[in-house]
């Protein structure tokens, strides 16, 4: 095996497999589903890692999308939350109130799935702006759902390319709370769920501290080493004890994944 | 009763300078003609009100006419940022644009408490966050019940509200299809309300009982408008040019690359 540096980058399986270091982060992040949650779909990578998870080891996933698709089931990626393709295959579409007010603020759902722009120490999570929110160096869009997905999703998962621009040491905006600045807030505040449970990148998995809520890795990637991380991390990042090596891309995974992104390329273009 | 005038005149008679105006559409049924027919009008210094502003936000933005965006998400769906939108944020360019910055579940809630007639909206929400920070309209309310904090933030009542829809029948009853999304609160929270419609039928052939039906009695005008919400889509008419949002994001990266596009394609198209 090889050890990789950059997103995308090839790696080669001793079993004679070759995937890419974003094809592993979907696959890592598809893995963490139980096949019986309710599962509320960020956009992006998310929808990548839960459309496979349902395509492969979890055919009875139900996924919603904020745009009011309850159990839906897309041949194709959606580019946007609001596709028809999701609408067409839910079991039944609401309106964007009643998803809110009822399906997600009622505590129906189990993840949430989110990805970031930044994520810190205490997976807090910022979509909003780099720089300050009065003159940013950055206006990114900004919170769409998320907000309330970290806070009332049983608990969450978040996926993102790990650099040292995307996990940083403080977001520079509180976009959705994870365990809050110090770490202690979320329970502070009285936010009764579980909040971040688990971090996929392309480089490795991190969990928070059950002490301190301070994420921590707990495996590797195949063939990424302990300093890649290091590296990439915004934070003097700490390694668990027991640390594990993911299990590589399995064949299976590897073509549904491959082919559930060429249809949505076909189907885009 | 709704009335059945042309899109020029739908717009004249609603929209003003200075005016609160939503163009609404949860990634579907997007009102591109109407936010056209606004650009074209010359309209300025409008308060835009969008849960999702996209291209026809970052189009109205980047031709000057708003000077104020409430709004919980701005981007380009699957593709990235909105170049004009953050031209405005960023550079002030055309003009400076004020924001009032929600998430998505309190601009849901604020639309449902328009529609109700409320003048606030309650929920659990911004918990933790630094979204009340910067946004005043978000504020605290403790429940009478159970002393329990909870967010509040003002209902929606824009002057003008504008949505798309599959069609409408000869009364204005008006079918929405898919995803739904606020149209219905967006309609009935407004104080006058533009419905551009694919077509005009005898018979609505709502598929169900309980199909998303809005009476013509609580609709203002109802636009024929073929295509209107294109390059966004109009579920069982046709779908969302993927391609054209992608292309949105070259044509919108230069400021006079945009301006010729808008002058050759929204400006000398009507």
């Amino acid at each position: 095996m090889s050890a990789q540096q950059a997103d995308g980058d090839d790696t080669s399986g001793g079993d004679g497999l070759d995937w890419t270091t974003s094809e592993m982060m979907t696959i890592a992040a598809s893995r963490a589903l139980d096949p019986d949650d309710v599962c509320f779909v960020g956009i992006g990578a998310p929808s990548a890692a839960c459309n496979l998870a349902r395509l492969t080891r979890a055919p009875d996933l139900t996924l919603i999308y904020e745009s009011g698709t309850l159990g839906t089931r897309p041949e194709v990626l959606p580019l946007s939350i609001g596709d028809g393709e999701l609408s067409e295959t839910a079991v039944t579409t609401v309106s964007v109130p009643e998803m809110f007010r009822y399906w997600l603020q009622g505590g129906h759902v189990d993840v949430g799935f989110l990805g970031a722009a930044q994520l810190d120490r205490y997976g807090n999570i910022n979509t909003t702006v780099i720089g300050d929110w009065d003159d940013p160096k950055v206006r990114l869009p900004g919170a769409g759902g998320a907000p309330e997905i970290a806070s009332q999703c049983g608990k969450v998962f978040v996926t993102l390319a790990h650099s040292t621009r995307s996990m940083v040491e403080q977001v520079d905006f509180t976009t959705s709370l994870g365990f809050g600045p110090t770490g202690t807030e979320r329970a502070a505040l009285g936010v009764m769920t579980a909040g971040p449970a688990l971090v996929v990148t392309d480089l490795a998995i991190l969990e928070p501290d059950p002490d301190d809520h301070e994420l921590v890795v707990t495996a590797l990637h195949p063939g990424v080493t302990r300093d890649q991380v290091a590296a990439a991390t915004g934070w003097a990042v700490r390694f668990a004890d027991d640390l594990a090596t993911s299990p590589p891309p399995t064949a299976e995974e590897l073509q549904v994944l491959r082919d559930l992104h060429a249809r949505t390329e076909a189907a885009h273009a | 009763m709704a009335t059945f005038p042309s899109l020029h005149d739908a717009v004249a008679d609603a929209v003003h300078d200075g005016d609160t105006v939503a163009l609404e559409g949860f990634t579907h049924l997007i009102p591109f003609a109407a936010g056209h027919e606004i650009i074209r009008q010359g309209r300025r210094d409008l308060t835009l009100v969008r849960m999702t502003p996209d291209l026809v936000h970052d189009q109205m933005i980047g031709m000057g006419c708003a000077s104020k965006l409430v709004f919980s998400w701005g981007g380009n769906p699957g593709v990235g940022s909105l170049r004009r939108f953050r031209d405005a944020v960023e550079h002030d360019w055309p003009g400076p644009v004020e924001l009032v910055e929600h998430a998505h579940a309190a601009m849901a809630s604020a639309w449902e408490a328009g529609a109700a007639g409320l003048p606030m909206a309650v929920l659990r929400a911004y918990t933790g966050t630094s979204l009340p920070d910067v946004n005043p309209d978000i504020a605290t309310v403790t429940c009478p019940f159970t002393g329990e904090e909870l967010a509040a933030v003002p209902a929606l009542r824009p002057d003008v509200g504008v949505v798309h829809a599959q069609r409408a029948d000869r009364d204005g009853n008006v079918l929405v299809e898919g995803i739904i999304g606020i149209q219905k609160e967006v309609v009935l929270a407004s104080d006058r309300s533009i419905v551009t419609v694919e077509e005009v039928v005898d018979d609505l052939a709502a598929p169900s009982p309980n199909s998303t039906v809005i009476p013509g009695w609580a609709i203002d005008a109802v636009v024929v408008a073929p295509g209107g919400a294109a390059p966004s889509y109009t579920h069982g008419y046709y779908d969302r040019d993927n391609a054209f949002y992608q292309a949105w994001d070259e044509i919108s990266s230069d400021r006079d690359r945009f301006l010729d596009w808008m002058q050759a394609n929204v400006m000398e198209a009507a």
